[in-house]
This record gives structure tokens, sequence and C-alpha cells, in this order.
């Protein structure tokens, strides 16, 4: 039998040992009426046999596409060095580290994360992660609630609609007012969401860059929301960080995101990485594991699992989430991926991916009948265009090319039928971007 | 150790970044540019990957040595899985791609592991339907708890709260109370198990359901399941299964069977899938059929001529838990595992973990006090009550152990055990392992008399000693900025 290393000759040692003779006895407790039959499963197969069945359900997914599909999950890419630090067992096998004498490695790796994270997004503290980026703006908001102790949310119609409809399902049942404002031209609409605030708003949410792509400067949002008493919950990319102005420059007081784009592949949802930062005094209605530094006996310095009071297996129906296996090998990866650009590193790569988006978008531009949405807006590696043809008719046509072309926004957006979302990363080549806008240019 | 921080040096890289090779560069306003780049490591590759090497030194995982962490089902995580995980036709699909015109037939094989997985998951609890949505144990209990709420919505019925016995995994309380629960909690009766006198006084028409762990935390089978499930369905509340320690009844006794109406699965702990150091893991929740229209969006089905699509029209749906079909890559680790043990296989896990177990509480009751004498499954708990009274406390067991080259089980949890040590040895665990785990712990309790400074002054042999969690707690420092 695959990964049991007893055998029959030492179980039945073992059985004799206890005065039994057969394993069944040691399910003695469970009543006969209660025991389930043979499981209706196929027999096992050998590593050999699993590998190249589930190799040949990978052939039934079609991945060489030229794709610019992003909608915040963003296909950069992974340096090997991060793969290869991530393959270490001793991090992978490992568990939640309660033990810190054994899990130093653990420990530090999260420490040095929280730091990175930090440093990224211009906040004071951060914890050692969330499931994913949705997850982390739903635990923004409940800690939002509980620190302001009031019942309204607002959330801006410009932050993902994948995360909105998260929140609505996270939300439904516990008596948030949650009110989202309609964007004003791909960024938040300042008025509407002046209009909505009020003294029980806990929290206005935005996401920078927008769903659309478009980059926003939120201090005034941030301003707005802090005279009524309100906290700002920024959303982010954290490679747009390599350039773009840190949501803790502008005011925000907890920041939230999406790590995938730190050194994980897309892998069809998952595993992702939420992360979530915030001012120091906010700490204590953080959600989520967080690692300190101190010492030991002889002074030196080690790293424990910080501020467990606020959790669930102490707090219990206190705690401020019920979070605990979050996504440490995940987290681990971030740092890697981040070590191994470094600062001028990350800075580059963000300065390239903008640069090439910008290629494309002035390229597009040229085709007639087909328009920047938010022309007069500020974009990273992300934008809306618009066709003369509906979105889906011209996705279809460029499949056949074996070109992704972008996020239909109508599936969100119904007004947006004749709009395309597109992101360009720093794997896609000049040549691969006027394929496109060649083949784009055939079609329309 | 130094932080990668500070062993940056100014100048140095790792990586080299592709150029744009566009002519153009990108006109962003100054105002939303940051003044500087953020103060990362400035390191080579070398530097990197010593770095981390370093620090995965300072680990200990189950490929170091015997992890018996009670609760947590540390067994080994096959490499082939951790292969298969990484397989690029998986690794490099996007999750929107089934969302674009035809991009369905592109994703094929991905929704057919998600559309297998539900199946045989199905047929494990004997459950009517999954969702792979949850990305944790915790994130399926509150996946669960969001589903008996939907469903006492949908029925117009005023419940308000959620029964949860004192050796409940110790997530349960908070996934209530977050979903918008009140909680009760049932204590345990003589024999370790809920005691069912006091479940009758606390159930009634605001009883929304009972969250069961079973076997519960102190690795005991309540026999009087069924009967819990009557009196809780007598007044229309639901079962939950917390599946924290579903690998004792693998192929021996089915959630679905005995009365459990909802069940959230640890991938993590049952099928093999590594714990990453705290995750990422994955937690499927699975209903009875009646409850089977609540589930997230979206779900994975099969049409007549085999291939698969996602039904996104759900008017009953509790709506997206997460943004798209579940921690995918975790799914496919735990898929190929259970491809791997089939129908023969899985009934072999619980008879070597329940066997392990036993064995070693069989081993150990001498030295060791047994707060509930009876047969355990795959896991029990041990207190140290005996060697506190010479002042040797159940961390300090756990500090001897680590010198010893061992993990220690779960100290102080469950919380109705002083001195509570819970042992989970794991079915991939052999004799000599077992035995060798009882030879530390036997010298172990014998030190406790004879010398207890010597088990009081570990661990020695580690790169920190103890370290000062008051002083942690005090003065934080949580972040080097």
């Amino acid at each position: 039998m695959p990964f049991i290393s007893n055998t029959d000759q030492q179980r039945q040692d073992m059985l004799a040992e206890m005065g039994l003779s057969d394993v069944e006895d040691l399910f003695a407790d469970i009543p006969a009426e209660m025991r389930c039959g043979k499981l209706d499963l196929p027999a096992g197969l050998t590593e050999q046999e699993v590998r190249s069945r589930i190799a040949s359900l990978a052939d039934h997914n079609v991945t060489g596409t030229v794709s610019f599909l992003g909608g915040g999950f963003y296909d950069h890419f992974i340096p090997a060095a991060v793969e290869a630090i991530v393959s270490r067992s001793e991090f992978y096998t490992a568990y939640t580290p309660y033990q810190p004498e054994i899990s130093q490695g653990t420990l530090q790796a999260i420490y040095e994360y929280q730091s990175a994270i930090c440093r990224l997004a211009g906040m004071e503290v951060a914890n050692a992660s969330l499931y994913d980026g949705g997850t982390a703006l739903y635990e923004a908001m409940m800690m939002a609630l509980r620190l302001t102790g009031r019942r309204r949310i607002i959330v801006d119609e410009s932050v993902s609609p994948i995360y909105r409809t998260m929140i609505r399902s996270y939300t439904g049942n516990l008596g948030i007012e949650l009110i989202e404002t309609c964007h004003d031209n791909g960024l938040p609409d300042r008025d509407a969401i002046e209009a909505e605030l009020n003294d029980q708003t806990a929290a206005v949410v935005v996401q920078n860059p927008t769903f659309f792509g478009c980059i926003d400067n939120v201090s005034d949002i941030a301003e707005l929301a802090h005279a009524r008493g309100a906290m700002l919950i920024a959303s982010v990319y954290p490679i747009s960080l390599g350039i773009l102005k840190p949501p803790g420059e502008m005011g925000a007081d907890i920041v939230t995101g999406e790590g995938q784009s730190l050194g994980m592949p897309v892998s069809f949802g998952g595993p992702y990485l939420g992360f979530m930062a915030t001012r120091t005094k906010h700490v204590r209605k953080m959600p989520g594991r967080i690692v300190g530094r101190t010492v030991d006996a002889q002074g030196r310095d080690g790293y424990v699992l910080a501020l467990q009071a606020r959790e669930q297996h102490i707090r219990r129906e206190k705690a401020t989430s019920n979070i605990c296996t979050n996504q440490g090998l995940c987290a681990l990866t971030a740092l890697a991926y981040l070590c191994m650009l470094g600062k001028e590193g990350l800075s580059e790569l963000a300065q390239v991916c903008a640069d090439k988006a910008w290629y494309l978008q002035q390229r597009l531009a040229e085709l007639p009948g087909v328009t920047l949405r938010h022309g007069d807006r500020w974009y990273f590696n992300e934008f809306v265009v618009d066709m003369p043809l509906p979105a889906d008719k011209v996705i279809r046509k460029l499949m056949v090319r074996d070109i992704s072309a972008g996020f239909p926004l109508v599936r969100y957006f119904p007004e947006m039928d004749h709009s395309l979302l597109l992101a360009v990363t720093e794997k896609r080549t000049k040549q691969e971007m006027d394929l496109f806008v060649h083949v784009l240019e055939t079609i329309l | 150790m130094k932080l990668a921080f500070d062993k940056s040096v100014p100048g140095r890289r790792a990586l080299r970044n592709v150029p744009s090779g566009v002519s153009v560069k990108a006109k962003i306003k100054q105002s939303l540019l940051r003044g500087k780049p953020a103060e990362l490591p400035e390191l080579s590759e070398l530097d990197v990957v010593r770095h981390f090497t370093a620090l995965s030194n300072r680990n200990f995982g189950v490929d170091s040595g015997f992890y018996p962490l009670g609760s947590c089902t540390m067994k080994y995580n096959p490499k082939v899985a951790e292969r298969i995980g990484r397989y690029p036709g998986f690794a490099y699909l996007h999750p929107l791609l089934p969302q674009l015109p035809g991009g369905e037939m592109m994703v094929q094989g991905a929704l057919a592991v998600l559309h297998d997985m539900d199946l045989m998951l199905r047929e494990i609890c004997g459950m009517g339907a999954f969702t792979m949505q949850p990305l944790a144990g915790a994130h399926g209990e509150l996946t669960g708890v969001m589903l008996i709420a939907a469903y006492h919505k949908d029925k117009g019925n005023a419940k308000t709260t959620i029964l949860i016995p004192d050796t409940a995994h110790g997530t349960n309380p908070a996934s209530a109370a977050i979903a918008g629960y009140k909680v009760r909690v049932i204590p345990s009766d003589a024999e370790g198990v809920m005691d069912i006198d006091k479940l009758s006084e606390a159930i009634g028409d605001d009883t929304a359901g009972v969250m069961l762990t079973c076997p519960n935390t102190l690795g005991l089978f309540n026999p009087k399941v069924k009967q819990i499930a009557d009196m809780v369905h007598a007044v229309d509340g639901l079962m939950y299964y917390d599946g924290a320690n579903l690998n004792a009844l693998l192929g021996r006794c089915r959630p679905g069977d005995i009365g459990f109406d909802i069940v959230h699965i640890n991938l993590h702990k049952t099928f093999a899938t590594p714990h990453g150091g705290g995750g990422p893991g994955a937690g499927p929740v699975g209903v009875v059929e009646r409850l089977a229209d609540y589930l997230p969006i979206s779900v994975v089905r099969e049409r007549e001529d085999g291939t698969h699509y996602l039904d996104y029209d759900r008017g009953k749906s509790i709506g997206y838990v997460a943004p798209f079909y579940g921690n995918f890559a975790i799914i496919l680790r735990a898929y190929a595992y259970i491809l791997m043990l089939g129908s023969e296989g899985l009934p072999r896990v619980s008879a070597d973990a329940v066997l392990n177990a036993n064995y070693l509480l069989h081993k150990l009751r001498g030295a060791y006090h047994v707060p509930y004498e009876r047969l355990c499954k795959h896991e029990f708990v041990l207190s140290a009550s005996r060697q506190a009274a010479a002042g040797v406390r159940a961390m300090d067991v756990a500090k001897a152990l680590i010198d010893r080259r061992c993990h220690p089980p779960t100290v102080y949890f469950p919380l109705t055990v002083e001195e509570a040590m819970m042992i989970e040895p794991t079915e991939t665990e052999s004799k000599e392992t077992l035995d060798e785990f009882v030879k530390m712990m036997l010298e172990i309790a014998d030190l406790a008399e004879t010398d207890p400074g010597r088990i009081t002054s570990c661990p020695n042999t580690t790169p920190v000693g103890r370290l000062d969690e008051v002083r942690a707690a005090r003065r934080p420092d949580l972040a080097c900025v």
C-alpha cells in the first residue's frame, strides 16, 4: 500500500502487544449500523499510472495562447530560484510554527515577508497572509467595523467585481449596510462617495489601479473618509508598487491585495496570497497570524507568533477572525520573489510592464473604430478598449488564432458589451503585441 | 541570523529583467508615482539561495522527522503529488479563461479534475454534492455555517444559535460567530463525548445547528451521533461535520450515513497535501442533496458527451466564497493521492492511523495520565499532570522532545484536559519510529521524577532557546521598516 510503512508482521506484533488479533477490533466503538460498505472508487493507481493519467488531463487544457488576460490575476515571469526555494521540504512539510525553536526558518521568513509588504505598501505592520485578495478585502472591512463600531461600508464600483460579489456573499447575513457607488470614468466618483459618507460609515473601499486599470491618487478620498471618522481601505496590485505611489502615502488605513503576481502561477484560481497591512495602532484588531521578533534567555534574536490573544484558538467566538491555516508557503514565495527582484529590479519590472502596455494601447488606438475607454486617465499595465464589434465576437475570432484577447467586461458591466480589459506583463513580447494588433485589424 | 534586509549591498542584483523591447516609455503623472523605490533587499542569486537554505535548516518538517502534532494529521506528503501540482498544463491556466466565449473548451482538463474530485469526495463522505471553493479548513467551516444560514433563511426559520461541544475543533466557535450566530458550548460527559443530557437542555427552536468533530479532539468516537442528529433534525437544525479528524474514519464510516448534513474536509490533513508552514490548504464542503442548491457559485457539471461546464445559474446559492474554483493546485495534489490509494487504500489509511495511535497509547499509559481510558481513534490525549506535580509541564515535555529530534505533540489543547498533550502519529509512520518515540517519552517521564531540571532547561540543541513571549506581546516588533 503506498505511503504506509508498517509490514503485516509489524501490524500483528503491535496488535499482539495490545492483546488484540485484528485491526478491526480497534473500531469496535463504532456501532455496526454506522459502518459503511466498501467504497465505490476505482482501484489505486501506481505512481507511473497517476502521472500519465493526470498529464493527459493537463493536455486537455490550452495554455499556449498569447494571453492578455488579467483582471487581478497576472502571468508574470517566475525565476527558477523562487521555485527551488519553496520546493525545500523543510518549509513545505512543516506546519504552523507553534514550536518556535524548531520553526525559526518559517518564522523569520514571515517576519521578513511582513517587513517587505510594509515597505512596498508604505505601512507599519502586516500580517502573515490571508487566503486571497478577496477574502483579505472582506477581512479588512470586518476589521474596520470592529475598529469604528459602525455598520456602513462604501465600496466603489471600480473595485474588482469578483471581490464585490465575494463581499456580498460574506456580509449578506450580518446586518451590514453595504453601499456600492458608481465609478466615474474608471475611477472612484468622489461626489458619490461624499454623498454616501455619514457618521455610521466604517470605511470606504477603493482599488488602485482600479479594475479598469486606471491609476488613482486616493489622498482626497482618504481625507473625505477621515473627516467623517471612517477608514480608507485600499486594495492594490503589488507589482505596480514598484513605481506607483504606495497607499500608505495616500492616507490608507488598511491595505490589502492579491499577492499572486509575486512569484505564483495563475494555477486556475489558486493557491493565491491575500496580504494585509495597517498602522501599528490598529494591530490588535487585525486578523490572522502575526510574527514578532523577540529574544531568548541568552539575548539571541528569535521569532514567535505574536499577539495570539486576538486569534480563534484563544479568543474562540470573540476572535478577530476564524482564520488559522493561511497561505504560509505563498508568503514565502512572495518573499523569495521580492528578494530575487530586489529594490531596483521591482521598479524596473513595473516600468517594463507599463511601457509595454503603453505601446499596445497606442497601437490599438490607431485602429479605426478602436478607442481607449478611459482615455483621459493614467494606466499602469491594464486598460479598457472599446471595439466597433461586440467584445465576445472579437474574442472568439482571436481565439482561433491562439490569442486570448483580454476579458469581456460585459460579464460584470452590461453596458460595456463592446469593451475589452487588456493586461500586459513582461512576458508579452513586442512581436506578440504586433501580431495581436495585426490580427485584430483584419477582423474589424 | 541576519535578516535578508541586513545582508543587502547597494547595487547588487539577482535577476536581470527582460528589456521592454518597445521604443516608447509609459507616461504617468508624477503625483501618481512613488518618490523612491521600495527598500527591498539588494542581493545576488547566491545570496538569496543561501539565505533561504539557511532558514530552511532552522525548520522541522515531516521530511525531517516524526511530527505527531495532534489534530493536524502530519502525514507524509508524496513527492509525486508535488510534481503533479506543478504540471504546466494546469499551472499556467488562467482562471478567467472559462468566462470567455469558447473558453470553457480550453479548460476541460481542469474542469474534469474538479468534477471527478466532487464525485470521489461524495462517495468517501456519503454526501450529495461538494464545492471545492473553500480555501482552508476554517474557510470550509465558515462556508458551512453560511450554508446553514441560507437554509434557514430560505425556510423562514428564525434561528440564532449554534451548539458546539467543548471537545470540538478549536476554530468552530469563531466560524459560527463571524457568520452571525450566537455560540453555546455543550460540555462533555464522563466518557469524553458531548453530554447528551446537556444537549437536550440546550436544544430548542433557536437551534440553527450543531457542529461536531468526530472523532472529537480527544480522539474519541461518539457512538450517539445518530441520536444527536435525530434531536437536531427534530427542531429543523442542521448537523455539521468538522472533517479535521476524518483520517480515522476513511472507508469505514461516512458522515452522510450517520446523520450529518454538511461536512468540510481538510485536504491538507486527510489527503496528504503539504501544510506549507501554515497553508495553503483546501477545505472542500459537502452537503446532502436537499442543501445542494445553496452551494457556492459556480458548480462544475458534466454533459452527456463527457465535456464539462460551469453552472453559474444558481438562484439560491450563498454566492462566491473564493474568487474562482478553490485552491486548485492543492485540489490537484489531493486528487492524485486519492487516485493512488483507491478503494482498497483508503480503509488501510484509517486502519494504520488508528492502530498506530492505539499502540502509542498502550505503550505510554503507564508513564502519563490518561484522562479517558477507552479505545482511541487516530489520536489520543495524555496529560502531564503527574509530571507537573514535579514541576515538569506539558510544554517542558514538548521542549525535551525537540532536543531528541522529534516534533512535539499539540500541547494545552483540548482545553478540557489539564496539561494536555494531543498525539497523532498518522498511518505513514512505522513501528520503529513509534518505538523510538515511546523510548523518548518514557525517558522524559523518568527524568521528570529523578532530575526535572534536565527537562525544564530544554531545548539546548536549537539555534535559539525558549523565546521571551511576554516581551513579544508587550513590545511588539512586527516588521523592520
